[in-house]
């Protein structure tokens, strides 16, 4: 331990924003790295898709995350070296591990798991102490009721207890939105904070049949914003609930409700925000993905600060975006519990003079896990442990997820589809969260959980022909590499198991597959069909839960399969998004 | 939500009636003997045109220039291609006719819509849409003819992060 603590207080880069320019200051003295040097009057502490882990995680962030347009080699899509010369966080560091994939397994074995809600209760708890009494604000930007067996179980109702417990005061969503609108209400019934969504509304049939709404003059299905007082200063805080819900998910979730972006009723709620009720800061609490937001922050004024998330990007300093009003800070805080930003204000009347960014990464080694929070993890867990215990096999490799194209956990679920379901291609979702396991260290049914837990796992067995597989493929490709970012629904391409293809990203929609060929080299061919399992449908499927298809495959202990992703890529050298195939 | 809600909800529903929705075409009143000019008749031709500029030369029998006076609500990703709300208000004078067109559907005028004068030129509707495509409001105005465009997506679902 003694080793372990000297390797991370080397260094923490730390990322600081002082009038407006981004500036990287280091507090390499700091006798700890939580220790943050007093700043202004209000902190407003962020934290985003920590999707339901309760428990500290490995989570390897991407090596694959390319921009297009006007994205391409900037913040987020940046990964490994390119990363870490960008925001100058030096080689082999905490923050090295933290921030990058970079020698992943070997950083793992030396700084640990991060996260953890009882970790990040103790960090939470004591920056709102350091702040003082009435100057600080906790929010979180939505996916806090999913991403384990746990929490998919009894429908979020545990990460409602978590969030009370931890002081979340404001929040927003999105998988949320998949547990219906009847377990929604009941669990926002029970959260002793606010749920703030501005940019959902009722379908006008719902409208006209008086369906329930925050405000039916408007439509408006939840509160859009809430004003707290921090520090003296009046400070606005707006949701924006991930956008595309009822086409990302199945719409028999949210039948009563539409979404959008919905940047012009956006703007009308920040002039009302300033000009009737006199905030001094307003606040985006956004779950629209970091592309999106900065495409908003170009066209809405009046923003402070967005607080984004739903991409999983861990940037360390804020974007600074111009628009008609002045500059908008845009950010992005990671994702599964890895980090807690904190955003100090120095605020006056109507104003904000300047501020100070940092996104600590949350080093579960280095913070004494809160007891009351433990407690609770213990007593949510009890009744599902020795289900969740059954250990299925032994990670034979490193298994992660995040990648723009594949990931190694996704190309052993689409192995278990295929071999299960008897299927020639397997197609599986691309989402961004689901932890990373290490070489060698068991896989149990809670680990599985963790990859697969939604409330639409069904599998299905399809006969596609040769010229829709390639019709999916374009399709979610361009969900991914649309060069206007309010076309992207902030997924990764679905991965494929059984199939290779080459992408160009840099192409227009319909333009970016190619060379589709089966694992035995054949061309796919447009006309002919082919069998095809998967899960996660947004059409309603009766096949057996993902999970149980996996666990089958993994009981059954079959030599693992190492063919590669698959996905070779075209016109893309030398992006800085790219660091070996993922 | 009381009663008193309730009311209020619908009768704002109903003042904000005033944009006329129209998603059936064939019985546009086009034959009102008060507007009966040349062109008032049913544009048969227009609804037969399979590309966007044969549709608009038939309709109009002249090419639209780009306005930034025409404002066209339509969404980015349509939730359910087979019901996207579209609508649009302009700050043209003198309208007299508006109509929309979506560039990759099978026949691609989708409405054509007469504005009498006076009319405040708000038109909201739902169009069908078989695939991404671009949507296009053309407005005839003052004798001229104005367009603006705007991309929507129709995708298979998608997977979120």
């Amino acid at each position: 331990m003694t080793i372990r603590r000297r390797d991370f207080l080397k260094v923490s880069a730390a990322a600081t924003l002082s009038a407006g320019l981004p500036r990287l200051a280091r507090s390499a003295d700091s006798a700890s790295v939580y220790d943050i040097e007093k700043f202004g009057n209000a902190r407003i502490l962020h934290i985003t898709d920590t999707h339901a882990q309760l428990r500290p995680v490995y989570f390897r962030e991407p090596s694959v995350n390319i921009g297009v347009g006007t994205m391409q080699g900037q913040p987020p899509h940046l990964v490994g070296k390119a990363f870490l010369e960008r925001f100058g966080i030096r080689p082999d560091s905490a923050d090295a591990y933290a921030f990058t994939c970079i020698e992943f397994e070997k950083a793992a074995g030396r700084f640990g798991k991060l996260g953890g809600f009882a970790h990040l209760k103790t960090l939470i708890d004591k920056l709102r102490s350091d702040a003082g009494q009435g100057r600080s604000l906790l929010l979180d930007g939505g996916d806090l009721w999913q991403g384990t067996g746990l929490a998919n179980t009894v429908q979020g109702a545990d990460m409602v207890e978590a969030a009370n417990l931890l002081g979340i005061e404001a929040m927003t969503g999105h998988w949320e939105f998949t547990y219906g609108e009847k377990a929604l209400r009941e669990n926002l019934a029970r959260f002793k904070g606010e749920f703030l969504a501005q940019n959902v509304f009722l379908t006008e049939e719902a409208r006209f049949n008086d369906a329930k709404a925050f405000d039916p003059a408007s439509g408006r299905v939840f509160q859009p914003s809430t004003i707290k007082e921090i520090g003296g200063h009046r400070v606005a805080v707006i949701g924006q609930a991930f956008p595309y819900v009822p086409i990302a998910h199945p719409k028999r979730f949210t039948p009563d409700w539409t979404f959008g972006i919905r940047d012009e009723e956006l703007q009308k709620l920040v002039e009302s925000l300033r000009n009737n009720d006199k905030v001094d800061a307003v606040i985006l609490l956004s779950h629209n993905g970091m592309d999106v937001d900065l495409k908003l922050a170009s066209r809405v004024s009046g923003i402070d600060v967005i607080l984004g998330g739903h991409t999983h990007d861990a940037v360390p300093q804020p974007a600074a975006v111009n628009n008609a009003g002045g500059v908008t800070l845009v950010t992005n805080a990671g994702s599964n519990g890895k980090f807690l930003a904190v955003l100090d204000l120095d605020i006056s009347k109507g104003k904000i003079n300047d501020v100070r960014y940092r996104l600590l990464p949350v080093f579960s080694e280095l913070l004494k896990p809160d007891p009351a929070m433990a407690a609770l993890i213990d007593k949510v867990r009890a009744p599902h442990v020795a289900a969740y215990g059954e250990k299925l096999a032994t990670a034979d490799r490193l298994l992660y997820r995040r990648g723009n194209f594949s990931g190694t956990m996704d190309l052993l679920i689409c192995d278990a589809l295929r071999s299960e379901l008897d299927a020639e291609i397997a197609l599986s979702p691309g989402f961004r969260w689901g932890t990373t396991a290490l070489a060698g260290q068991p896989l149990t049914m809670e680990d599985i959980l963790t990859e697969t837990a939604i409330t639409y796992p069904a599998t299905y067995v399809q006969k596609m022909t040769g010229a829709q597989i390639r019709d999916v493929l374009e399709d979610v490709c361009d969900n991914l590499f649309n060069a206007d970012p309010y076309y992207q629904q902030g997924g990764d391409m679905v991965r494929v198991g059984g199939l290779t293809y080459a992408c160009a990203p840099m192409e227009s929609a319909g333009k970016r597959i190619s060379e589709i060929k089966l694992h035995n080299g054949q061309a796919l061919e447009a006309g002919k069909s082919y069998k095809v399992a998967g899960w996660a449908s947004v059409n309603e499927q009766n096949g057996e839960p993902v999970w149980d298809v996996v666990a089958k495959h993994l009981r059954a202990g079959k030599p693992p399969n190492r063919q590669g992703a698959g996905v070779t890529l075209k016109g893309v050298d030398g992006n800085p998004g790219i660091a070996g195939l993922g | 939500m009381n009663i008193t809600d309730n009311k209020l909800s619908r009768r704002v529903i109903l003042q904000g009636a005033g944009a006329l929705a129209l998603v059936g075409l064939g019985n546009l009143p086009f034959g009102a003997p008060v507007l009966a000019a040349a062109n008032d008749k049913y544009p048969e031709d227009a609804f037969k045109q399979k590309s966007d500029a044969d549709a608009i030369k038939a309709l109009y029998g002249k090419t639209a220039e780009t306005s930034d006076k025409i404002k066209l609500d339509a969404p980015e990703i349509a939730e359910n291609g087979g019901v996207v709300p579209v609508s649009m208000t302009t700050t043209l004078a003198d309208v007299s006719s508006i109509a929309f067109v979506v560039a990759e559907n099978p026949i691609v005028l989708v409405a054509a819509y007469k504005i009498p004068a006076g009319t405040v030129p708000a038109v909201a509707n739902r169009i069908k849409m078989a695939k991404t495509s671009k949507v296009t409001v053309l407005v005839e105005a003052g004798g001229k003819l104005y367009r603006t465009d705007k991309e929507v997506k129709v995708t298979v679902g998608g997977c979120g992060g």
